[in-house]
């Protein structure tokens, strides 16, 4: 089995606007080979080793990582930095533990070498990761891997072979990573993918704000635009190939989209109104829902991209926006204050008469559809506190994931098991910064970032 | 008209187009100071005592009026300021105004944004009715973009829930 998968990927380039600040815009495609490398014992079916997500799982599931063998000189660094990629994108889900190398008994030269199954179960180890690298003189990297159930005593899955350019190294261990993570939670992959989100610098009360985009672990960071005027709430296209968001570049709030290939924004169709901001796709891309504010009032529209047609799809007084649509385009999940604050409902997606699915105790924004079509992620406000919560699409079964001072805007991984978020501070030092939480509610962790950061928007899984 | 007058009515045209610019958080980089104030070289503004003048406009008179916590509805005092505020702009004629309106921290961000669009309205709308063309009213809103005090407590988020009428001088003048 040979799939030949297309991989975009970006390198550095001078932003003319910015003069020396970089940005990363050039988009190139290289084939990315999956091949099949025969394990060294047949093995095809699912060992005991599994992690059940919905389960709860209390105890972290203890991995060995060695560093996979270069099979050239040129490999070794290299070899060594995607190993630690994938031991950090398995113990960032929090599912699992990074059992460290100087516990190790028997060290891995060989990639084909018989496993010491017993050496590593006497350290506990009940999954093994061996890899091998090389790197060409053409600047392509190869990358094997092998995931072991240590106390069956077999591989789990076959052995598994990625490639790419020398800059693709991340991409490489992020795939090898969901790989792993996929044999034993059964879920989705998600490490290969990327967010975008808002930089924040300055003080609170002069707050600069510019667009950027970043692996889904903070590396990789690239500035989309300037910090000349503010941008908010950016979201992907269901082919993470373009990006809506807000800008007051005209001095008045409007929607732009973006090309993420050559970083050049325009204004979406001059549309009515005074304002126009919180615009989505839907998921064939083809349509954009949004707000128009038109005298104080605000509701949501809808455009067809190549048409340019808008029609309207709630006419209230009250306040209507946050839309997100479900995965399969026929409904929409919204926000609005027709009831006297603000509260979540469904509606179909052409418009239409809405059903209020949020009824606790608060008020409940920003909704978002979960890409399994399963649930609906918010913010919540009540008592002074915000959190981040799911439930399912009907309202019931709503689960607070956190509560902080300021927590806000949640955006799903692509398997629909993590959500990334704002969390700002109070008062004058109170910067606003990413955090991931599973939807158990466990794993709360701040992705690693240098500076302030807003609006978190997960892209679909890398192609 | 001797060159000192015109370089005086340049200069003070000048500094009313830096009043009409409604991107000053932009072009300064959010170095404007919120609620209008800030972004505005001061030197323009003549003396608060001069009835004709931005400063008595903005100190005197005050350029902003607040609200109570999620809310766009005008208190007495908001209608005192704002009925002033028609009374100048009704008798200074060459003076345009963007309304801008602002919310506290305490809302999400694009729910803030729709927030402060109707305070910037409700403003407006009281202008228009005390006889302000609408013509010379633009509205815009920051949502929480723009918090004029940053310390999280309801004596800044009082301060922070306002629409702000910022002069700006009549197109052509």
């Amino acid at each position: 089995m040979t799939p030949t998968l297309a991989l975009n990927t970006q390198s550095p380039r001078n932003d003319p606007r910015e003069g020396n600040v970089m940005t990363f815009i050039r988009s190139l495609c290289i084939a990315l080979a999956l091949t099949g490398v025969a394990a060294s014992t047949a093995s095809g079916q699912d060992g005991p080793l599994r992690i059940t997500i919905t389960d709860g799982v209390i105890e972290p599931l203890p991995f060995a990582a060695p560093v996979f063998v270069a099979e050239n000189s040129g490999a070794a660094e290299i070899a060594q930095r995607i190993t630690q990629v994938v031991a950090a994108d398995l113990a960032g889900t929090g599912l699992f533990r990074e059992i460290p190398p100087s516990a190790f008994i028997s060290p891995v030269t060989s990639f084909d070498a018989p496993v010491a199954y017993a050496d590593w179960k006497a350290i506990n180890a009940q999954a093994l990761i061996t890899g091998a690298v090389s790197a060409g003189s053409d600047g392509r990297v190869n990358v094997k891997f092998r995931l072991y159930d240590v106390f069956s005593g077999a591989p789990l899955g076959e052995g598994m072979q990625f490639g790419g350019g020398q800059g693709d190294w991340r991409r490489i261990a992020h795939k090898v990573a969901d790989q792993i993570y996929g044999r034993i939670t059964g879920e989705g992959p998600y490490f290969d993918s990327r967010v975008v989100y808002v930089s924040e610098s300055g003080p609170k009360d002069a707050r600069l704000k510019r667009l950027a985009i970043m692996d889904y672990d903070g590396a990789n960071v690239q500035y989309l635009t300037d910090s000349s005027t503010i941008v908010l709430a950016p979201r992907f296209s269901p082919g993470g190939d373009r990006i809506l968001y807000t800008s007051f570049e005209t001095g008045f709030p409007r929607i732009k989209m973006m090309d993420l290939a050559s970083v050049s924004s325009k204004a979406l169709a001059d549309l009515q109104g005074n304002m126009t901001f919180a615009p989505r796709f839907s998921p064939d891309g083809g349509t954009v829902v949004f707000s128009v504010s038109q005298d104080g009032n605000t509701d949501l529209y809808s455009m067809g991209l190549s048409s340019g047609q808008t029609a309207r799809l709630t006419n209230a007084p009250s306040i209507e926006t946050a839309p997100s649509f479900s995965p399969d385009g026929s409904q929409i999940v919204f926000e609005s204050d027709r009831s006297g604050n603000q509260q979540l409902y469904v509606m179909p997606a052409g418009g239409g008469e809405a059903t209020r699915i949020s009824f606790g105790e608060g008020r409940y924004g920003t909704p978002v559809w979960s890409p399994r079509g399963d649930m609906v992620a918010f913010t919540k406000q009540n008592a002074g506190r915000f959190h981040i919560g799911v439930m399912r699409t009907d309202g019931s079964e709503e689960r607070l994931l956190t509560s902080s001072f300021l927590d806000e805007g949640p955006t799903w991984a692509p398997n629909g098991r993590v959500i990334m978020f704002t969390r700002e501070g109070a008062g004058a030092g109170g910067a606003a910064q990413l955090f991931y939480v599973d939807i158990s509610g466990r794993n709360l962790t701040a992705v690693p970032m240098e500076g302030g950061a807003s609006d978190p928007a997960w892209s679909p899984l890398l192609p | 008209m001797n060159k000192l007058t015109s370089l005086l009515l340049v200069a003070s045209v000048l500094a009313l187009a830096a009043c009409n610019n409604p991107n000053k958080y932009g072009a300064n980089g959010g170095a404007g100071g919120a609620g209008g104030v800030g972004g505005i070289n001061q030197g323009g503004l003549g003396d608060p005592n001069d009835p004709n003048s931005i400063a008595y406009f903005n100190q005197t008179i005050g350029d902003r009026v607040q609200f109570a916590v999620d809310q766009s509805t005008l208190s007495p005092q908001a209608q005192m300021t704002l009925t002033q505020q028609a009374s100048w702009l009704n008798s200074h004629p060459n003076y345009t105004a963007i309304i801008e309106g602002h919310a506290d921290e305490q809302g999400t961000r694009e729910y803030n944004l729709a927030l402060g669009d109707r305070r910037a309205n409700a403003a407006k709308n009281y202008l228009v009715a005390q006889g302000v063309g609408t013509n010379r009213l633009q509205t815009v809103s920051y949502g929480k973009e723009r918090p004029l005090a940053v310390c999280s407590d309801e004596q800044c988020y009082t301060q922070n829930r306002r629409a702000v009428t910022v002069l700006g001088a009549a197109g052509g003048v």
